[in-house]
């Protein structure tokens, strides 16, 4: 997981750009993909960059980027938290999960608390099926969730928070 | 000291550079027979494939699913160990064995002793237990099994073999062999087994269509959920006009539920490569993408370095091995779109576009990528052809029933004791797989449903768990092969819940682009809304809407079959016409008795607190979220039937289980 790095009016791109020269429209989604995973979302600001690097329309590129589920638009949190829908979590009882995180951090998925540290995110699938139901906080992963476990997990990354300030 | 530096073995494991000179690589690929090369590279080949060890070896499973387990633990707590006690050794990281439920899982292999396996040593048990093998004393409760020993090797005394463990003895590890027990990051440990053999052979011996005819005639078929006989759509391709000719290797595992693709490459990365190498040459492309999905970032990275390593070695770029054939492989990331999994919608993806299908014909094999023609395949189907290749299409034929060839691997899951990736010969019971090697249902409940191929498949009740994997016999039942997706469902699993869960899925992931799909969809998940929604204050038109969504639903999922653009579309009503067909007795107690038997659908169910159990803990009530719990602290609470949604959050907590659900009587007089 790439650190969130405060987008300034002006972003500088140059440094990826010069990874895709005389790129094509196929380049898009690359080019997005490694501009989320420095910056952490893409600002309208980079997406004009990108679209006068790639000489697209900003729209065309907004078509491309709301279409897929990675792309964001808003900054993240410290903690990403992922919970896999999938259809094994989902027997063994991950939509209790996903109640319990949003009862717990009080957002709904595609929020970000206010104090910036956890954004939730709901994804289809992290194929990590066999350990279900399973939540992935940044990159590491947590197996078998239960309330008692969901618990501890955040008392433990917020107390990680706070011992970081 | 051990090698936490060092490439473990000297073999550049962690390393792109290869113990083999150019003189080397070239004659091993070249021999078809591993006892003409000399003494020295024989002697290489052994050391690779760890016939026996000179320093004692610990293998450590860090899959995603061993990751998920804390193998990460495991690995660190092993190394600490070596440093502390001076233990010269090699520490390997090795991709999944297959068994998640057993994870983390570590393997350890003394000078002159057949390797062994152990089962959920986590960082804490790891000390111990290597303190204990390296005694000489195999802890018996934390064994899973040891490897078959080989000649040099002598075998351990009552320890089991991993081949009988119940869940490796049915099975028919094809795919999967090297998953698990060699090290993915090394190329050389790959070709010390035998592989870029073929590639190596076959671009030497074979023209593209001899290749293309003895895949057809192996009965090799597409693995990603359609059963397309490979061999056939790569003579489309072959015999498809154009100056550039692309393959494409589908790697987007987006059925939830399913983790076949993500096992195979990071187990095994090379036998992908090589598979597309063997691909590309027979339908003549020379520029190959890997569209994978960005959720595997470990796949992902063990594919660049086997990517790095091939190139290196020869076995990519210009002039392949000195035949003349050039080959390019980029790795695209997925964005999240299950549609992506559709061939056309694919390449738009690739193309840099929305991820949208479009109507066929023209085929991708005509008209695919950039214009050009393009074959589609699955991992799994392109790490089936090196295999296949090399042992002939006969023998391959020779596994597996009439129509369907060879093995299938499939994620078990769900509510079965041994989860993980299972692969077995076509023809298998589906009762075998989750009974003999899934270890049937755990906690003693009662076996419902299993769903295959996800949301495009269907359901299996029990009285047809006695049919064979087959990509026919499987959709006499309603379900599909798919990709290999396999979650068994126990008696506390609601269908009308499962068949909403897919429906959510699909109106989400549906394109858009055309009508059936895009409203057809979301219609019926309303609709199964419905029937799940609690009767407290519904009024008449509400009731008449319920009803009448009822009756038209059976229609309208065929209007989206029949009418629908693509294969997302035309499969997307199957789960619910699936549990419809098994389990319409649910969908009838659901809507007649309104109750959910299974006790999920929270607007279906009310809760109650047994006053004999129930101490006073207050914990129910502090959790409520509707304030539908009173009591007095250290007195039995009660639940007030108005307020309660039926979360369940205080059965949840409660310490005594004195939270129950309610009888349907009680429940009944409640709610009349």
């Amino acid at each position: 997981m790439a650190t969130v790095v405060e987008a300034s009016a002006a972003t500088d791109l140059t440094a990826i750009f010069a990874r895709y020269p005389d790129a094509g429209r196929d380049a898009l989604i690359p080019l997005l993909q490694e501009i989320q995973d420095t910056f952490g979302y893409l600002s309208l600001d980079t997406i004009r960059q990108v679209g006068a690097h790639l000489k697209l329309p900003v729209s065309k590129i907004y078509g491309v980027a709301t279409f897929y589920n990675q792309f964001r638009f808003l900054a993240l949190g410290k903690y990403h938290v992922q919970v896999c829908r999938g259809t094994a979590c989902h027997v063994k009882g991950s939509a209790g999960v996903l109640d319990d995180i949003k009862q717990m951090l009080k957002i709904g998925p595609g929020e970000t608390t206010s104090d910036g540290l956890f954004s939730l995110e709901v994804v289809a699938c992290i194929g990590a099926c066999g350990l279900a139901p399973v939540i992935k906080v940044n990159d590491e992963f947590h197996a078998d969730m239960t309330t008692s476990k969901l618990e501890r997990v955040f008392k433990a990354l917020k107390k990680e928070a706070e011992s970081n300030e | 000291m051990s090698s936490t530096t060092q490439p473990a073995c000297g073999c550049g494991c962690s390393g792109e550079a290869s113990i083999f000179t150019p003189e080397e690589l070239q004659a091993a690929l070249a021999s078809g027979d591993e006892a003409a090369l000399d003494a020295a590279l024989t002697e290489k080949l052994a050391l690779l494939r760890r016939e026996d060890v000179s320093r004692p070896t610990i293998f450590i499973g860090t899959g995603t699913c061993g990751l998920g387990a804390g193998a990460a633990k495991t690995l660190a707590a092993a190394r600490a160990w070596c440093d502390e006690k001076q233990v010269d050794c090699d520490i390997v990281e090795v991709g999944c064995i297959g068994l998640c439920s057993a994870e983390p899982i570590m393997d350890v292999q003394l000078p002159g002793r057949a390797r062994v396996s152990f089962t959920k040593v986590t960082g804490k048990q790891a000390p111990d237990l290597l303190a204990s093998v390296f005694d000489g004393v195999i802890p018996t409760e934390a064994v899973l099994g040891q490897f078959e020993s080989r000649a040099q090797q002598q075998a351990w005394d009552a320890v089991p073999a991993l081949k009988e463990h119940p869940f490796f003895a049915q099975q028919t590890r094809f795919v999967l062999a090297q998953c698990g027990e060699i090290d993915p990051s090394s190329m050389d440990e790959y070709i010390a087994h035998g592989g870029y053999r073929t590639a190596a052979r076959v671009l030497r011996d074979l023209p593209p269509p001899d290749i293309c005819d003895a895949v057809e005639k192996s009965g090799l078929r597409g693995r990603g959920g359609g059963g397309f006989p490979t061999g056939r759509k790569w003579k489309f391709a072959l015999g498809a006009e154009g100056d550039q000719k692309y393959l494409i290797c589908n790697a987007d595992e987006g059925d939830p539920g399913a983790f076949m693709d993500r096992a195979v490459i990071e187990g095994a990365p090379h036998r992908l490569v090589e598979g597309m190498i063997i691909a590309a040459y027979a339908i003549g492309a020379s520029k190959a993408y890997v569209y994978i999905r960005a959720e595997y970032p470990l796949a992902i990275e063990r594919l660049r370095t086997a990517f790095a390593q091939a190139r290196a070695a020869g076995l990519l770029g210009d002039n392949i091995l000195g035949t003349g054939f050039h080959l390019d492989i980029v790795l695209k990331m997925g964005a999240g779109a299950f549609v992506c999994g559709e061939e056309t919608a694919l390449i738009h993806s690739v193309e840099g576009k929305r991820g949208m299908p479009r109507p066929r014909p023209p085929f991708p094999a005509v008209k695919g990528a950039f214009g050009k023609p393009t074959v589609i395949n699955n991992v799994e189907t392109l790490a089936n052809v090196p295999p296949v290749l090399a042992m002939g299409p006969d023998a391959f034929a020779a596994m597996g029933t009439e129509n369907s060839k060879g093995t299938k691997v499939f994620a078990l899951s769900g509510k079965v004791a041994r989860t993980g990736l299972v692969e077995v010969a076509m023809g298998t019971t589906v009762r075998d797989i989750i009974f003999d090697i899934g270890g049937g249902i755990p906690n003693g409940k009662q076996f419902k449903a299993v769903q295959m191929g996800g949301p495009s498949g269907g359901c299996i009740p029990e009285e047809h768990l006695d049919i064979e994997v087959d990509y026919d016999s499987l959709k006499t039942v309603g379900a599909i092969m798919g990709s290999g997706g396999m979650v068994v469902m126990d008696e506390e699993t609601c269908m009308v819940d499962v068949a909403k869960f897919f429906m959510d899925f699909i109106q989400r992931e549906s394109c858009g682009k055309c009508i059936p799909c895009r409203e057809g969809t979301r219609r019926m998940l309303e609709i199964l809304h419905r029937i799940t929604r609690g009767y407290r204050n519904e009024t008449e038109t509400a009731t008449l809407e319920r009803f009448q969504g009822i009756m038209y639903m059976e229609r309208l999922a065929k209007v989206i079959k029949d009418t629908s653009l693509c294969g997302l579309g035309q499969t997307a009503p199957n789960p619910v016409l699936s549990t419809l067909r098994w389990f319409r007795d649910e969908y009838e107690t659901h809507i007649y008795e309104r109750r959910c038997p299974a006790g999920v659908c929270q607007e279906l169910r009310y809760f109650t607190i047994d006053q004999e159990k129930c101490i006073g803990c207050t914990l129910c009530a502090k959790r409520c979220p509707t304030e539908a719990i009173i009591g007095e602290s250290k007195q039995a609470h009660y639940i007030i039937v108005d307020k309660c949604i039926g979360c369940g959050s205080c059965a949840a907590v409660c310490p005594k289980d004195a939270v129950l659900l309610r009888e349907f009587d009680d429940e009944f007089e409640a709610t009349a």
